[in-house]
């Protein structure tokens, strides 16, 4: 029997692609939560924080909606004549940088906290504008915090399950992801392919896990 | 016109901040002040860190801030030296230093990498990382990185606070090059008299968020009405000309027009004009001059004001014949056996001359 690699790239084309747009889009968040000092920061906080403590099956079922024909986003992908996202791999991409979201957000903003303001101070005063300074003091300076926002991001994404399963199915090559794949491996009694799978995603996440940790060990001792 | 024209409002916990000062654009502008006088939020007003309700700032008629502008701080032209180096710590002793400089345009450089890096004594520390540098070495390369930028101002807040005392005086020494070889005028910050005595040549005095006096450091230290002549090291400047070494007692004569004072051994060229600290616990007063004495400076004053700063001690203020003014902190009992009074001239004998 063949092993079928299909599941495996198709899982770190959305994992990748998912970590990318969170980097684009949850830096300016946690640096927004970081700094501000409006009311409603917790509020957003707490947003951003949901997909932590919901079942993913609550948060798949509301996308689901929303990006149904009827759904305000699926009203508008098919106004643009882009079709509606369900059960497409561009539709997983979407719900996984909901779902992932507060991995991203939540070690970039910490670290941003932590930067305090005296480094971004020193900088203006030598003549650095804003985005010099964010690009030559904020991310050198958070880079642990970077390191592991996209880490946590990357390895969230491979691991999910109920979001994908409510938005995405179960379409070969489309939305069949390692963990559905093991799922339905399971369901047909195949527990050799399972196993195959399995073992090897403990495996993967304990290296990334493991490096993670070494490398931000030796940072943080660097800058001691 | 070289002046720098600040003038700030804002509330300020629980005072208001009301500061206005003009002071030239040349030498060091001590702003003194006890900690929570509103003294650093002036330096960060000026330096465009912190907004205040109301603010105007201008140097040599550029102006910085006022109601309809409010420049940026990376685009008003000044050094900033914080209380702590901070240093970037993912960047080298050497790429702190160009940080700044890099970000200056070539033409506004007047102020050269090398000279600075000299002038600090931080040549051998280029290579290094910032963590690995004692606390003055820290100090000295973040007014360096500062002074790279070549400020049209320099703002200095405490930068010597932070450190123990034997690091204090071994930077001080570097601040009084910075002072007499690049000519940026420097606003420093500061609650420490002896500080300012060494390095302020204008001095604006600060409290609870007003300015209580401004003027020429020697005049307000001496002034009875300000609470510096009350200070247990409580000092008065005296400026005059280096005339003659004497090698063999090893003293170096300093002359002020009708007096001359001996100070410990300098190498300074003759005719160069030098400053020099008294502190008032160091001046006694005598009704005659004694020759059979081992006082060396013994100088002709007349008394012009008294005020009793603690019980049972008086401090005495002195005018010398051309004008400067010197304090004495003497015992109340003492002020009464002299029968001290106002217009009463008599002698003051200088125990000690610190060279300044």
């Amino acid at each position: 029997m063949a092993f079928d690699w299909q599941p495996i790239w198709l899982t770190l084309k959305l994992a990748s692609l998912t970590t990318l747009i969170l980097l684009i889009v949850g830096t300016p968040i946690a640096w927004w939560l970081a700094r501000t000092q409006a009311w409603y920061k917790q509020a957003v906080a707490a947003v951003v924080a949901l997909p932590l403590v919901l079942p993913p099956t609550v948060l798949g079922f509301y996308l689901l909606i929303m990006l149904g024909p009827k759904g305000p986003i699926g009203t508008l992908t098919e106004s643009l004549g882009l079709g509606t996202l369900p059960f497409t791999f561009p539709g997983l991409v979407f719900a996984s940088v909901f779902y992932s979201m507060p991995f991203m957000v939540q070690p970039l903003q910490n670290s941003f906290e932590s930067l305090g303001n005296r480094p971004l101070e020193v900088a203006a005063t030598l003549g650095a504008s804003p985005w010099d300074r964010f690009f030559t003091v904020v991310i050198p300076l958070a880079r642990p915090g970077f390191l592991t926002a996209i880490v946590l991001s990357f390895a969230h994404t491979i691991g999910e399950f109920g979001v994908v399963l409510m938005i995405g199915g179960n379409i070969p090559g489309e939305t069949k992801v390692l963990s559905i794949a093991i799922y339905d491996y399971v369901e047909t009694l195949e527990y050799g392919q399972a196993h195959l799978l399995s073992a090897g995603m403990i495996g993967f996440a304990f290296i990334v896990l493991l490096t993670l940790y070494l490398i931000n060990g030796r940072l943080h001792r660097s800058h001691q | 016109m070289d002046v720098i024209e600040v003038s700030l409002k804002d509330r300020l916990g629980d005072f208001d901040l009301d500061v206005s000062f003009t002071v030239p654009a040349w030498g060091i502008t001590a702003l003194f002040g006890r900690s929570g006088s509103g003294k650093t939020t002036v330096l960060r007003a000026i330096a465009g860190l912190t907004h205040t309700d109301r603010g105007r700032v201008r140097i040599n008629g550029e102006t910085w801030q006022d109601d309809s502008r409010f420049l940026p701080a990376h685009r008003r032209p000044l050094g900033y030296v914080f209380q702590e180096a901070s240093l970037f710590p993912h960047l080298s002793v050497l790429k702190n230093l160009q940080y700044g400089w890099r970000r200056v345009p070539a033409t506004q450089r007047k102020i050269k990498l090398d000279s600075v890096i000299e002038l600090l004594g931080i040549a051998p520390l280029l290579k290094r990382t910032t963590h690995s540098l004692s606390g003055g070495e820290r100090q000295r390369v973040a007014i360096a990185r500062a002074l790279i930028t070549s400020p049209k101002l320099l703002l200095m807040d405490e930068p010597l606070s932070a450190l123990d005392h034997d690091a204090k005086q071994a930077i001080l020494p570097y601040l009084e090059t910075l002072h007499d070889e690049l000519s940026i005028p420097s606003i420093y910050v500061s609650h420490d008299p002896n500080e300012v005595a060494r390095l302020a040549d204008q001095m604006i005095l600060i409290d609870a968020g007003k300015v209580v006096a401004s003027g020429m450091a020697a005049d307000l230290l001496t002034r009875l009405d300000l609470p510096l002549a009350g200070y247990d090291n409580a000092s008065a400047l005296l400026e005059g000309t280096v005339i003659e070494h004497d090698p063999d007692h090893h003293l170096t004569w300093i002359s002020m027009q009708t007096e001359r004072l001996a100070v410990s051994r300098e190498d300074l060229p003759v005719g160069r004009p030098a400053r020099v600290e008294i502190l008032a616990r160091d001046v006694s007063l005598s009704l005659k001059k004694h020759s059979d004495t081992s006082i060396i400076n013994i100088l002709s004053v007349r008394v012009i004001g008294m005020q009793e700063t603690n019980p049972g001690q008086i401090i005495v203020q002195l005018k010398l014949e051309d004008g400067q003014t010197l304090l004495s902190r003497i015992t109340l009992r003492s002020a009464r056996s002299l029968d001290l009074h106002e217009g009463m001239q008599l002698f003051a004998q200088v125990k000690a001359v610190a060279l300044v």
